[in-house]
């Protein structure tokens, strides 16, 4: 990382002082995250350094307060659910608007995007009242549709993406060698675009399992999600369990960051591009 | 085989049936074309079922409000002939009695109370004593019983807003919360002074998400440049610094910072230790330790933090598209490297700006959790008002007002992002 020789005075400071900026904006994008990690083993109920003592109580009352696991559990059951639904739709409707062009198709694209972009304390109380009709308001499957329309955008978007630099000549090829329809979708088309499907599942799983405004109108006291969970306790009172919480959180995050990572350059490789 | 060497030599190229090919081929896109459709439909229905009609229920909430007009039907009627100079003649305080111990047996008073109320304060709980004295009332005069009850009953105001509540729909939320109201007469004018506070709410969020915005663009543009310029592996490992807080959940992100912000945290013993404190205090800012915690610096650093990666990262995608070649163009024509970069570097970058500003500002806007947890109770953003106009009103009605309000402003940001932009080229991550 040495400035070149050629570089003028100036330019050496503008070398020196972007790098110094930058790894100041990094370290104050990652250190309330990591700020927060060593607060879940402290064995007081405050929040500063130093701490007097160390132990695992916070985690013990995370994984064994039923009140706490059964709400992980809630979530898990829920993001999943979403994800399977919004994969399975959004990745349809991602081929489909890859094979055609049709007046009205970027409107369709809009309204198809839109729940990503309309402020989910709007959506969310539109859902209450119209779900309360459909007596949905209160049920595990409202906050599962919800959640659902929540997360579809992504896995559109994703899968999109994946689908712009995708040969379309491959089915023909697969077409011609004999194949049936879904045979070619099922031996030539997914196994290119599962890193793009698996993205936009991933996301889809973040967004639910983050999902707070939403649950708040429609959720059952049985159906407390983790985030709900989190965000009643934070209201009322900090309990230090919330710091374990969000330990888990972040490794939870950082497992999916990797997935991704490892996926982006997978499909990378398969499709040839290269930096 | 056999049928294809039947046909006429007409010289029309045909398929293997027999058809035209141009007839085949239309034919076959046009079941290409169904085949598509098929598979967006699924979807499209969904959204619209589950997210657009909840959204379009939610935007006639903002202009539906039958309180009144269903539970007062003959006062209404009564009121028609009414123009406002003096009090409503006796009919109307007749109609008024049969509709009131109608409403009364029903336990729908403290509905219509509650929907005055919102027009003049205070009249809720005289609203529900009338109706319970109302049942006392056996024979005329009506006018002088009634007002007898509450002396609200003889004033004009009263009766001009049942009058003006008399349709089930009502432009009254919506115009309450651009801070205007309809007169007695039902020109529309300028709340009073005293209540003009929405206009404020919007002002309010729209110099929040601009100033969160503003701040993630000088904060992320070097950070994305550098990214773009470095070798591969230097860039992989800085990026982590960037995805690691994206991929995190926005309700840690908050808790952190609520927890670092706390009184005597982290955060301020931060300050302390760099002395920055000392600064502060040297300079005349505060006295003492800084207050963080509740304040519109906590919610617009959270954000900041928030939203930085959503900013940076289109803004980086396009510099990862600029060839180093033009910036060597330009210092060999003997361009200062300063003047190179603001004339032939940053116009390039400018679309990705522009992607990563405007998503921003648009997610920005609808901001709920964050503020409601870090910032002030009366520095609220819209959302937060929307929250608590269910929450502690159960007001859908303003509710609903407010979110049509933003909607509109999100609409109009997203058309803009689509022109602009265009949401087929939108990236994550």
């Amino acid at each position: 990382m040495a400035v070149p020789s050629y570089y003028t005075r100036g330019e050496t400071v503008a070398y020196y002082a972007l790098r110094a900026f930058v790894g100041l904006v990094l370290l104050f994008l990652i250190s309330p995250i990591i700020a927060v990690m060593p607060l879940s083993f402290n064995s007081e109920t405050f929040f500063s350094y130093p701490m007097p003592g160390y132990s695992l109580r916070w985690y013990d009352d995370f994984f064994f307060n039923p009140r706490w696991s059964g709400a992980l559990k809630v979530s898990f059951i829920v993001a999943l659910a979403t994800t399977a639904l919004a994969t399975i739709l959004g990745t349809l409707a991602a081929l489909g608007l890859a094979r055609v062009n049709f007046k009205g198709k970027s409107t369709v694209m809009a309204v198809l995007i839109s729940p990503m972009i309309v402020p989910v304390i709007i959506s969310a109380i539109g859902m209450f009242r119209f779900y309360a009709i459909l007596d949905l308001a209160g049920t595990r499957l409202g906050i599962i549709l919800a959640h659902t329309a929540l997360a579809t955008p992504f896995v559109v978007i994703t899968v999109t993406a994946t689908l712009s630099s995708f040969d379309k000549t491959l089915i023909r090829a697969g077409a011609s060698c004999g194949a049936a329809p879904h045979t070619v979708f099922f031996k030539v088309v997914m196994p290119l675009i599962l890193p793009g499907m698996i993205s936009g599942a991933l996301f889809a799983f973040v967004t639910s399992f983050d999902e707070v405004i939403v649950v708040l109108f429609l959720a059952s006291p049985e159906d407390r999600t983790l985030p709900l969970q989190m965000f009643s306790g934070i209201r009322e009172m900090i309990s230090p369990t919330i710091t374990a919480a969000a330990t888990v959180l972040v490794l939870i995050s950082t497992l999916l960051l990797v997935t991704v990572e490892l996926l982006r350059r997978r499909s990378e490789r398969l499709r040839g591009v290269r930096n | 085989m056999a049928m294809a060497q039947a046909l006429p030599d007409d010289g029309i190229m045909r398929a293997a049936d027999g058809t035209p090919l141009k007839v085949a081929l239309a034919r076959a896109q046009r079941r290409e074309k169904l085949r598509a459709m098929g598979l967006i439909l699924p979807l499209f229905l969904f959204i619209v079922l589950s997210f657009v009609t909840p959204i379009l229920v939610m935007l006639y909430n903002a202009v539906y409000d039958p309180d009144v007009a269903d539970n007062l039907p003959q006062t209404i009627s009564a009121l028609k002939a009414w123009d406002g100079t003096d009090l409503p003649p006796e009919e109307v305080f007749a109609a008024f009695v049969v509709d009131m111990k109608a409403a009364q047996q029903n336990r729908q008073v403290a509905l219509v109370g509650k929907r005055l109320n919102y027009e003049i304060s205070g009249i809720r709980s005289k609203v529900i004593a009338t109706g319970r004295k109302v049942g006392a009332i056996e024979a005329p005069p009506y006018k002088d019983a009634v007002i007898a009850i509450d002396k609200v009953w003889g004033e004009n105001e009263t009766w001009a807003t049942i009058k003006r509540s008399s349709s089930e729909y009502t432009p009254f939320y919506l115009l309450a919360m651009l801070d205007m109201r309809q007169s007695v007469d039902g020109a529309v004018e300028r709340q009073p002074a005293e209540r003009r506070i929405y206009w404020d709410v919007l002002k309010r969020t729209l110099g929040i998400s601009f100033l969160v915005t503003a701040m993630t663009l000088i904060f992320g543009y070097p950070v994305a440049y550098l990214l773009a310029t470095s070798p591969q592996k230097t860039a992989s490992i800085l990026m982590i610094f960037v995805l690691l807080p994206f991929w995190t959940s926005l309700l840690v992100r908050t808790t952190a910072w609520m927890i670092l912000m706390q009184d005597n945290g982290v955060f301020s013993q931060f300050l302390s230790i760099t002395g920055i404190t000392w600064l502060l205090n040297l300079f005349g800012y505060i006295d003492g330790t800084p207050r963080l915690f509740h304040t519109r610096f906590a919610t617009v650093v959270a954000m900041m933090h928030i939203q930085l990666p959503f900013t940076l990262l289109p803004i980086y995608s396009v510099m990862k598209t600029i060839s180093p070649n033009y910036m060597r163009a330009a210092k060999s024509l003997g361009g200062t490297p300063f003047y190179s970069f603001v004339r032939v570097y940053m116009p390039q970058t400018l679309p990705g700006v522009a992607a990563g500003c405007l998503l921003t500002f648009i997610i920005s806007l609808g901001y709920y959790i964050t503020p409601a947890l870090v910032g002030g109770p009366t520095d609220q953003m819209i959302s937060g008002f929307i929250f608590s106009a269910i929450n502690n009103e159960n007001n859908w009605g303003k509710a609903s007002a407010l979110g049509v309000i933003l909607l509109v402003a999100t609409i109009i940001l997203y058309y803009a992002y689509n022109k602009l932009v265009g949401i087929d080229r939108m990236k994550l991550g």
